[in-house]
């Protein structure tokens, strides 16, 4: 039995030892001795939720189906041992051998939300690898990042040795075979970024120069080294059943956020919501043939025994065979001590009919994501959802017994009005009125209408890229606006209003469309004590504030400034697919309040065609 | 049927507390196939239960689990099924058909065999004379301390509960009461020793490992402490 890192005097002193012990079912298990490339793949945030994220599941299976290459797992220690490790100069360990991550050939980390990215400072810190791309040596690991926010990689510029910007599954064992080339003939670590910088998706941001207006935006961002390609094409599975999905998941012995069997049935999204960064840079959508998925269900439930299954998708009611994954999973799991969870669905006939086949209608709720609070809005964010269609489903689910139901919107879209915000206790309103439509002897108690707002985000490579954002008292104003409302409502007592928190989501602004001038902040702010920022018990707004202080920074100039519409982007030397040109022009059909068909209805020209697969070739053979 | 199933928890995994062995468990039965009953109702669990839940950070060559299953090939099959999808360190030792009326392992529970050793570097100096003091200690007619629970402090013998205590090898051997009446934790009988010798060994000195779970087939007065796994066990 391997020797655990920690020693049990530590591992009895601090919450859940489970986390760093490694040792679960299907843990994958290797002689370090005999393979080539140790690679340590990390998602920087505490065990249970690193543990439910699918695409580091994908990730570790594949690169563990290849014997010369060792993928273990390394997650951000809570703030207990945080300290432990800090105070004996305990280093950072990969939980299946146990082995500090500074003796690997890589680090590979997931970047899934901005407010991660002091945790990443933590992992490289209490790993012992200098902070700074530039002042590691030849024995350190070479950093990479991957994942939704590496689409605008450079707030973390200083920080790695390269980005990966597209799915994993399709370069990776490229950048493997180059890093045991290289090492076999006794290449350097610039040589080695220099062969990585020349493969499709990498990124090496010491390659690139970049210039400044005296305004502070970019004038030109150039690559210095003739390896470096000057745009940066993101890479994709083009049939998704050609890729290979996990087949033995890790067990957690704890209990894990996502504790269940997750299948991908497909990626991308054909409805072109303005908000959304995902439905932008996911595109084409591609999805999983029926068999493949039944194939993969069995195995899954089978190699993990886990006791629930669900389905992972943008927008699964758009997936073309969703009667079939659904009626299959219920007929042939259910029974048998497995629950089958279902995603948020579409509401309708379909629907209903299967969710009261699989949950207790009595306790469960159905969700609805109109995110705007009036037609005019939503026709803004190009959300196809409408009053009537919502009014309608939430008839039918009151009349089939529910009794609860969900609404998400989102609050600081552009062009937002009085009215809009307005129209969010109007629509919950007319929700519990349809409610009460019902006979009295028919209903099932009282209905819950429950309204949540976020706060609006613009993202890279959305048509929103353009937009400002609200300020903090701007957003606070507005929830209380909301607020107010709901309070003037015939039938508040079944309406409940939440809103999250403003200070976080400023500075998730001011990461997500961060230049490279930003890293100087994440890492003060680090140096003052901000971890776990996502952790509202844990975040620390004044470090933040004084921070950009301190660095000279202003965040408004991130946030609410007004970008005009030929302003150099840090992350404009990326090709997402979707083209600049189609985004500036679903900028203006916003602001024009013209809505944009979904690409089953018409091909609208976004610059995703050009990855040859996926729905923009549906019913073309 | 009912089936009763002794395991080991060693090495890492004893730092996986009671509830996540349950779930643990209830996983494995899945990835092994057996055809465990579940209970009624919309959300249907396995019909699984804990004879005594061991404290995080103690291992056990002595865990006992009752299942009820609609069928099975034989207790052999079944332990086999098992042992192939285990995590290292879990491992099903011993697995018994039990009649159907059966009582369940968790009431049976009366006593359990506990090691405990030092752990390592955390050995006192005067190693024979904490041994040597230890016999001494136990061998008091009456060794009353207070127990504080949440109905308040009272006073208990704990000479009482204390069935056999040896020393052997630098290992000490202790049979104590255990189960829901009278549980007696083999951490209390070291602290009782070190406020006896007015003394106090360092933090997480001792290792302490489960070894056996016993059951009472005797009465109150003239016990017979019988190893779950022999009991209520049916003929085949």
């Amino acid at each position: 039995m391997k020797k655990l890192a920690l020693s049990d005097e530590i591992l009895l002193s601090i919450e859940k030892p489970a986390r760093y012990i490694g040792n679960e079912v299907n843990m994958v298990r290797k002689d370090t001795d005999s393979v080539d490339i140790r690679f340590g793949m990390c998602f920087p945030d505490v065990y249970e939720i690193g543990m439910s994220h699918l695409g580091m599941q994908i990730l570790y299976d594949m690169f563990n189906r290849r014997e010369d290459i060792y993928c273990e797992r390394i997650f951000s220690p809570w703030t207990d041992l945080d300290q432990i490790m800090r105070e004996k100069k305990i280093p950072l360990f990969a939980l299946e051998s146990q082995d500090p991550i500074k003796e690997f050939d890589f680090i590979g980390i997931t970047l899934q939300y901005e407010m991660c990215y002091t945790n990443i400072l933590q992992i490289l810190d209490l790993g012992q690898i200098p902070l700074h791309a530039s002042q590691r040596q030849e024995s350190d690991p070479i950093i990479i990042g991957g994942g939704p926010c590496a689409y605008n990689p450079e707030p973390l510029a200083e920080f790695f040795d390269m980005f990966y910007i597209g799915e994993g599954e399709t370069v990776y064992f490229q950048l493997m075979d180059r890093y045991k080339e290289n090492k076999k003939k006794g290449g350097s670590r610039r040589e080695f970024l220099e062969m990585a910088a020349e493969i499709e998706g990498i990124y090496v941001p010491s390659f690139y120069d970049v210039f400044y207006h005296e305004d502070g935006t970019i004038k030109s961002m150039t690559p210095n080294n003739p390896h470096a390609k000057a745009t940066v094409t993101k890479q994709l599975v083009v049939h998704m059943d050609d890729a290979t999905y996990i087949e033995k998941p890790v067990v957690p012995f704890i209990k894990a956020t996502q504790d269940r069997v997750v299948l991908e049935i497909q990626r991308g999204c054909i409805r072109g919501c303005r908000f959304c960064q995902a439905g932008n840079v996911y595109r084409p959508m591609r999805e999983h043939s029926l068999e493949y998925l039944k194939d993969y269900a069995y195995k899954l439930l089978k190699n993990t025994g886990h006791e629930e299954i669900s389905l992972s998708s943008l927008s699964s009611s758009d997936y073309s065979e969703l009667e079939g994954i659904v009626t299959f999973l219920i007929d042939e799991f259910k029974g048998k001590g497995v629950n089958v969870s279902l995603p948020s669905l579409r509401i309708d006939a379909f629907s209903l009919d299967v969710m009261s086949k699989v949950q207790d209608i009595r306790k469960s709720s159905l969700t609805f994501a109109p995110e705007a609070g009036s037609q005019r809005l939503r026709d803004v964010i190009n959300k196809g959802l409408t009053e009537e269609i919502i009014l309608k489903g939430a008839s039918e689910a009151f009349q089939g017994g529910w009794n609860r139901v969900k609404l998400y919107f989102m609050l600081g879209l552009p062009t937002e009005t009085v009215e809009d915000m307005e129209g969010i206790a109007e629509l919950s309103e007319k929700v519990a009125e349809v409610y009460y439509e019902i006979p009295k002897d028919q209903r099932n108690g009282k209905v819950q209408v429950i309204a949540s707002s976020s706060f609006f985000v613009p993202k890279p490579f959305t048509p929103f890229q353009w937009a400002r954002m609200s300020t903090k008292d701007e957003f606070l104003q507005k929830a209380y606006l909301v607020k107010d409302k709901f309070r003037t409502m015939l039938n508040q007592k079944s309406l409940k209003y939440n809103y999250h928190e403003a200070d976080l989501t400023v500075l998730e602004g001011v990461l997500a469309r961060g230049d490279r001038k930003i890293s100087a902040l994440i890492e003060e702010v680090y140096k003052n004590g901000a971890l776990y920022d996502s952790w509202s018990e844990h975040f620390k707004n004044d470090v933040w504030m004084k921070a950009f202080e301190t660095c000279g920074l202003d965040p408004d100039f991130y946030t609410i400034r007004e970008r005009s519409l030929d302003e150099i982007f840090p992350w404009d030397f990326i090709n997402a697919g979707v083209s600049k040109e189609f985004l500036k022009r679903e900028w203006q059909n916003a602001i024009g309040e013209k809505v944009t068909p979904n690409c089953r209805m018409q091909c609208i020209g976004c610059g995703a065609k050009s990855f040859k697969g996926g729905v923009c070739y549906e019913n073309q053979n | 049927m009912k089936i009763r199933i002794k395991f080991t928890k060693q090495g890492p995994v004893k730092f996986i507390g009671h509830l996540d062995v349950m779930r643990y468990f209830q996983k494995a039965m899945r990835r092994a196939d057996v055809d465990i009953k579940y209970s009624e109702g919309f959300s249907p669990h396995q019909v699984m239960s804990f004879a005594a839940p061991l404290g995080v950070g103690l291992t056990s060559n002595g865990e006992y689990m009752d299942i009820e299953v609609h069928s099975m090939t034989d207790c052999d099959t079944l332990m086999k099924q098992l042992n192939d999808v285990m995590a290292e360190g879990i491992c099903v030792t011993e697995c018994h058909l039990l009649n159907d009326n059966a009582k369940n392992a968790m009431s049976l529970v009366a006593a359990a065999d506990y090691t405990v050793t030092f752990r390592e570097g955390k050995e006192p100096e005067d190693i024979k004379g904490f041994f040597e003091g230890l016999l001494k200690f136990i061998d008091q007619d009456h060794i009353l301390i207070v127990k504080k629970s949440k109905k308040g402090e009272r006073e208990v013998d704990l000479k009482n509960y204390i069935y056999q205590l040896s020393v052997s090898d630098h290992k000490i051997f202790m049979k104590i009461s255990a189960g829901s009446a009278d549980n007696l934790k083999p951490e209390l009988v070291m602290e009782a020793y070190d406020q006896w010798r007015g003394e106090a060994s360092p933090e997480f000195a001792f290792c302490i490992q489960r070894e056996e779970v016993y059951g009472n087939t005797g009465d109150e007065a003239n016990p017979v402490l019988v190893p779950l796994g022999f009991i209520g066990e049916s003929v085949e």
